[in-house]
């Protein structure tokens, strides 16, 4: 009718108005935008793979966890439902070999103990000034929420694809690509002293110096140990960490949308029940 | 026309109550998260875990606490005239009827691990007071003696005992029973 | 409005308490028998809908707040301490932050519903513009939820918002501070905005009670725009509209569930993701989605107090509206002209908010203005002018005549009619 052809121009005219986007102006934006990476658990009925999740775990363990925190995990975290599948004796393991401060004692003194299955993953550094004056100034980030924390403006049109793909794993993909990322810097391009080149980083010139290496860590089922696989495996282990809920969620939302469709169909013929003596006069 | 008239109270009725019925499950639905969210969250349950206790630094007829569950624990090491007083009372006249074999584990009667909130209305009681050789609640003047049990006063019950275990003879796990045992 | 039923107690318990508060019966007469006009279309089910999304919002606030800290160093935390530790905890801030985006969209449907129609004018000007003292409410509730979390967009949107106050000459300063509690935005500045967002949305059921009564006195708009005459004209309340309600809110469920559990992030900004920072400033400080009209406005206009007066005008002036639009037809459906500058209107509005995304930087900024001038311009210059230049069509002469009307060209060719 003429009410939805007028919404349909409006939209349109809206869309045209506004979509004029003078990307040059930008030259210091993000214009690489990271490409779009296969996850397990992209989809309304993606769920994590938790020998991904263990591998993840174990590049984070190797490779990551000597200068970035994962402050809001805590060791039981890794039996839960979900996530990467230890047993509670294993993530119990896994607590035992690290360090974790605890006290006052009955003498005062702070004290180190084992760590237990209730405690979080211990920081590398005891606070933020620790860490920039052990790493020359640069501060990296907690990885808690880290995948979360890194989404990527897709722009118009794509925003309005991804409501309806479902497009939720921007963080992922930009962690991958940031770690897949070091390259050679194109010439004339000025790195700032310290930093390193990384097509992906906003600016380019990223202060983490390029922490993988093919080969660097031992999978033992038989993965490839390649830059790009461990780049897949610790962002999927990552995108865990800031989402440990993502199975129950996905699995609750089939059963609400089920319930809700059936729902609302009975709600729109009890409708039409309801109004139809009114809306067919003749029949009554 | 009109036949048709006849039986669509009953088509209508069946949707309807059909509808009702679908939206009332969906609305208990709903009170499942929202009374479930009031339960102990996961770190709560994880901060309740069990502790590990070493008893080598307590001396002979020292009491002392620890918390459990947010919940105060004590571990009397009695000597051996605490002992003799708590087997000696005739157990069967008492309020809360409990031999002091019952109250603590075979093999190690010179440890009493107790939960220190008073039967009454749920004060700590103070130790090495009162008559009794064991406790002195100050809110309302309950006693208990060295096995923990309730002598005097308004408490109806003893002492509560934890679930607990002998790692070593030095050692106690409280929150955990030994596999076997009551 | 006789002719429609009166409530009879049955049980000795309802006449006992009837007798003594008859709220039994102002139910009854409010929303079963109450006379709705038979003609009303699904964009009047969004009253409806609103209404459920603040019984959400409030329901989920209040689980919420169980678990929340409101303090900078244990805030943040405990917002993830939700999302991971709590039972259901991830569902429920998941519900209340989409739910707070689904809010604003029903009540710009609403009030689109509201200008489409002429629902503002005679003798609906209270009505509307309690609508209006709803929507700034649902502005500032929103607003003061969004720092609470403690995120850096959090942290830099309650810096900036609070810092527009610094526009206004002499009491600005003095007024900034006063908000703040401190130099800045810190602890006494979330805490004190925790206590208030638990406190507005009671203050936006209160004035929903205003709301609903003004409406009742005055009863319902239609699409035709013409009053009910007579009883044929209306319908009980109870069972049609609810009906149509209670479908549309299963609808509306619908795209609900879709973002709670299938993109509950999309709306958001993943700085909020990280603790919020005051050494720190965002790359793009961006409001959330359903402040970005307002945000583009302010940005467009280069002076700093005229762009907060331009700011808060936007909004103002819409309590205006009766008074601008002076027109005798309400309905759009009539008024050809109206129709297409307010299908304009939208239009700017929804191009509005999508450069108040976008960084106030070369063609942007061009754009902004041009949009912000049609946006009052429209409202103050074209709307008062319509009256005196349009055609407008013939109105039916009564809600039942069009609903025949309809019904005869729609139906299908077919026997005798009735």
């Amino acid at each position: 009718m003429n009410a939805r052809r007028s919404i349909i121009l409006t939209v349109t005219f809206a869309a045209v108005l506004a979509a004029p986007a003078p990307r040059a102006a930008f030259a210091q934006e993000q214009e690489v935008l990271p490409p779009q990476q296969h996850w397990s658990f992209a989809g309304p009925f993606g769920l994590y793979d938790q020998a991904q999740l263990q591998r993840g775990f174990q590049v984070y363990r190797e490779v990551c966890a000597t200068c970035h925190s994962l402050k809001l995990i805590a060791f039981r975290n890794l039996a839960d439902p979900g996530g990467p599948g230890f047993t509670e004796a294993q993530a119990a393991a896994v607590a035992a070999e690290y360090k974790v401060t605890d006290g006052p004692n009955d003498q005062g003194e702070m004290f180190q103990r084992p760590g237990r299955l209730a405690d979080h993953f211990p920081p590398p550094f005891p606070n933020d000034q620790a860490a920039r004056a052990a790493l020359g100034g640069g501060l990296p980030p907690d990885m808690s929420d880290l995948a979360k924390a890194r989404g990527v403006e897709r722009g118009f049109p794509w925003f309005i694809f991804d409501a309806f793909t479902q497009y939720q794993e921007d963080g992922p993909d930009y962690i991958h690509a940031i770690l897949s990322g070091y390259t050679e810097p194109p010439p004339g391009f000025t790195l700032p002293p310290g930093a390193q080149y990384n097509k992906y980083f906003p600016g380019h010139a990223i202060a983490m110096p390029k922490p993988l290496n093919d080969g660097q860590v031992e999978y033992t089922d038989g993965t490839p140990t390649t830059v790009d696989q461990y780049g897949r495996d610790v962002a999927a282990f990552l995108m865990w960490a800031a989402e440990p809920t993502l199975d129950a969620r996905k699995r609750l939302g089939f059963q609400v949308f089920a319930f809700l469709i059936v729902l609302t169909g009975l709600l729109y013929f009890s409708k039409k029940r309801v109004w139809h003596a009114l809306h067919h006069p003749e029949t009554a | 026309m009109t036949t048709i008239s006849a039986a669509e109270p009953s088509r209508r009725d069946f949707l309807l109550v059909a509808t009702a019925s679908v939206a009332a499950v969906g609305a208990a639905a709903t009170l499942v998260p929202l009374i479930g969210q009031m339960n102990p969250d996961a770190s709560t349950i994880a901060a309740g875990a069990p502790v590990d206790v070493d008893l080598a630094p307590i001396a002979e007829g020292q009491i002392v606490k620890v918390f459990w569950r947010s919940q105060p624990i004590f571990i009397f090491h009695r000597s051996k005239n605490d002992i003799a007083l708590a087997q000696q009372v005739d157990w069967q006249s008492l309020r809360d009827p409990a031999p002091d074999s019952a109250r603590v584990k075979s093999g190690h009667e010179q440890w009493l691990v107790v939960i220190g909130i008073c039967t009454h209305l749920g004060c700590i009681p103070l130790a090495h007071q009162g008559n009794y050789d064991g406790w002195f609640c100050p809110c309302h003047g309950s006693q208990y003696d060295s096995s923990g049990r309730i002598r005097q006063g308004p408490a109806p019950l003893n002492l509560p005992l934890p679930p607990y275990q002998f790692l070593s003879s030095t050692t106690i796990r409280i929150g955990e029973t030994a596999p076997g045992n009551a | 409005m006789s002719g429609h039923s009166i409530y009879k107690p049955q049980s000795p318990f309802m006449q006992w308490l009837e007798r003594r508060l008859p709220i039994a019966s102002l139910v009854y007469s409010s929303f079963v028998a109450y006379p709705t006009p038979r003609n009303l279309n699904y964009w009047w089910t969004f009253g409806g809908i609103l209404t459920f999304m603040l019984g959400v919002q409030i329901v989920t606030g209040i689980v919420l707040a169980m678990h929340y800290t409101p303090h900078v160093d244990y805030a943040f935390n405990s917002v993830e301490s939700i999302m991971r530790d709590v039972n259901y905890g991830w569902l429920l801030r998941y519900l209340h932050a989409n739910g707070a985006s689904f809010f604003f969209v029903a009540v710009y449907i609403h009030m689109a519903r509201s200008m489409y129609y002429g629902s503002y004018k005679e003798p609906r000007e209270v009505l509307w513009i309690l609508g209006v003292i709803l929507f700034l409410l649902m502005v500032v509730t929103g607003f003061m939820g969004y720092v609470l979390p403690w995120g850096q967009m959090s942290f830099w949107a309650a810096t900036v918002i609070t810092n527009l106050f610094s526009a206004l000459p002499w009491v600005g300063d003095p007024i900034v501070t006063w908000l703040w509690g401190g130099y800045a935005v810190g602890n006494p500045t979330l805490n004190r905005f925790y206590s208030l967002h638990y406190l507005l949305p009671f203050v936006i059921a209160g004035v929903v009670v205003l709301h609903v009564w003004a409406l009742h006195m005055v009863g319902q708009n239609n699409p035709t725009g013409v009053e009910p005459k007579t009883e044929k004209d209306t319908v009980a309340f109870t069972p049609y509209a609810t009906a149509k309600d209670a479908f549309l809110i299963g609808v509306f469920c619908i795209v609900y569930a879709w973002f709670v559990f299938y993109i509950p992030n999309y709306l958001g900004h993943s700085d909020n993701y990280i603790m919020a920072n005051p050494g720190q400033t965002p790359t793009h400080i961006v409001p959330e989605w359903y402040y970005l009209p307002f945000y583009a406005i302010l940005r467009a206009i280069p002076n700093k107090l005229l762009g907060v007066i331009a700011l808060g005008g936007s909004i103002v002036v819409l309590a205006f509206l009766p008074w601008l639009d002076t027109s005798r037809v309400r309905s759009a459906n009539y008024r050809p002209l109206f129709r297409q500058f307010l299908f304009i209107f939208f239009a700017v509005v929804i191009g509005l908010g999508y450069l108040g995304s976008q960084p106030p930087e070369g063609g942007y900024v061009i754009a902004a203005r041009i949009l912000t001038a049609y946006y009052f311009i429209f409202l103050i210059v074209i709307l008062p002018l319509l009256r005196l230049v349009e055609k407008t069509k013939p109105l039916p002469n009564s809600i039942s005549e069009s609903v025949l009307r309809h019904a005869v060209s729609t139906a299908p060719p077919s026997g005798a009619k009735a």
